[in-house]
């Protein structure tokens, strides 16, 4: 499963650790979050994500 | 007055003190401010930061000082925001051949604040450096502190942190350095000025820090308020503990009320905490407070009383004005429990429960209230309530040193 940096403030998604305190468990593969889904640290939505290379 | 603005031999601020200011978007600033801007001649010259539009003529005129603004080879831009950039395009009017130095996410900022069509930027990557001269400019991105564009510009030759927002305080003053000032005042403010500013940030202010841990800083320059020369240790620390919001035995109890029974209730939680022993205790009235101070008191509280009665169906407006301000600040790890006085609804106390919740906070107990005004039975539960509040920040603040 890829990983996704916010464009705006470097998060990093983790789909192994998902994003439990936003109700995300572990194991969510990015295309699976909700379309409300906001990043955690800065708020912006998913269309601000990009793929990390790796 | 020149003198005194020398942070080494070419090196001098030429900001611009801001005595009057008291609401910088929303915050309290009971002290004013400053918008730090640095000059640093040398085989080039280069200016770092500007400051809020309206003081662009005073900026230029400190520059005046020392070089004709007309020689600025590079204004450094460390963040867009206005309060450092607004005075930028005039700046640059009277400095025809300077560059705009900043990172890519700057530019693009800048550009969308007002039209940058005639300017020259210079973009600059994380790490990159630029010489001066003698002396270096070198780039450090800092995304989210405070802004995704925002970096700092370190000075290696002089071993200088330009930090902008970060280490800043409100805090206008005829003096330049935490030397020449009462440290715990400019701790003070600079503990303000995280709280209302910095806290969202925390975790990435941590990363900086252990970026900023890589270099060798002897001075401290931030963008708002006094130069760090001599306390570099204290405010190192301080944000340490800021940034993981450090609890100390501390409890805040902070209220509305409409007839007074809610302000009964919080006294007898008050009460109960005092008695307990061992934690300090901090009460606000929020309509005779303001959220700053509010912001502040909840960086280092470890446990929270939080109390508004039902009005129109749900809290009052000032206690959801300050769960609002606090959703976005996002402490973290604390512990609390709402209370409140209700007619007929006890919409009023449950609202603030649920807020609580939402921020994550642990709830120490179901809603406090009282029907209409808190009988004896009430207030001894209050009393008892604030014991445990003192109690529980006590062990916290253990736990958290253990
Ligand atoms: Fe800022
Ligand atoms: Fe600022
Ligand atoms: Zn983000």
């Amino acid at each position: 499963m890829k990983e996704y940096a916010c464009n705006v403030c470097s998060y990093v998604y983790d789909p192994a650790l998902g994003d439990p305190g936003n109700g995300i468990a572990p194991g969510t593969p990015f295309e699976d979050l909700p379309d409300d889904w906001v990043c955690p640290e800065c708020g912006v939505g998913k269309d601000e994500f990009s793929p990390l290379e790796d | 007055m020149i003198e005194g603005n020398a942070l080494r031999e070419g090196i001098h601020w030429v900001g611009y003190v801001d005595w009057s200011v008291r609401d910088f978007h929303g915050y309290h600033t009971a002290r004013g401010s400053t918008y730090n801007a640095y000059l640093v001649r040398d085989a080039k010259t280069a200016l770092i930061d500007t400051v809020k539009g309206p003081y662009a003529a005073d900026l230029l005129r400190h520059v005046a000082a020392y070089v004709d603004p007309a020689n600025i080879d590079y204004i450094v831009c460390n963040h867009a925001e206005t309060d450092h950039a607004g005075a930028l395009g005039e700046v640059l009017q009277a400095c025809p051949r300077a560059e705009v130095v900043c990172n890519e996410k700057c530019r693009a900022a800048l550009s969308l604040h007002r039209d940058t069509s005639a300017w020259r930027f210079r973009v600059v990557r994380d790490g990159e450096t630029l010489s001066l001269g003698r002396r270096t400019l070198q780039f450090i991105d800092t995304p989210m502190v405070h802004w995704p564009e925002s970096m700092f510009t370190y000075l290696p030759e002089e071993k200088i942190l330009f930090s902008m927002d970060a280490f800043g305080q409100h805090y206008a003053s005829s003096r330049r350095f935490d030397d020449e000032e009462s440290l715990d005042v400019v701790l003070a403010e600079a503990k303000t000025y995280w709280a209302n500013i910095v806290m969202p940030y925390g975790k990435q202010v941590a990363a900086v820090l252990e970026k900023a841990a890589t270099l060798d800083i002897e001075t401290i320059a931030p963008s708002h308020g006094i130069v760090w020369r001599k306390n570099l240790p204290a405010i190192l620390a301080a944000y340490k503990d800021w940034a993981v919001c450090r609890p100390h035995a501390k409890v805040l109890i902070a209220y509305d009320t409409m007839w007074g029974s809610t302000a009964k209730m919080a006294r007898a939680i008050e009460e109960g905490a005092t008695k307990q022993g061992g934690a300090e205790i901090r009460v606000h009235f929020i309509r005779a407070s303001n959220i700053t101070v509010l912001a502040t008191e909840i960086l280092d509280a470890a446990t929270v009383a939080l109390g508004s009665p039902t009005l129109n169906r749900t809290m009052m407006p000032e206690m959801g004005g300050l769960l609002t301000y606090y959703k976005g600040l996002r402490p973290l790890g604390k512990a609390g429990f709402a209370f409140g006085s209700y007619g007929w609804a006890k919409n009023g106390p449950n609202d603030v429960d649920a807020a609580l919740k939402d921020l994550k906070f642990e709830r120490l107990r179901e809603p406090l209230t009282a029907n209409y005004v808190p009988d004896d039975s009430v207030l001894d539960a209050c009393r008892d309530a604030g014991a445990h509040l003192a109690r529980k920040a006590v062990e916290m603040a253990e736990a958290f040193e253990g």
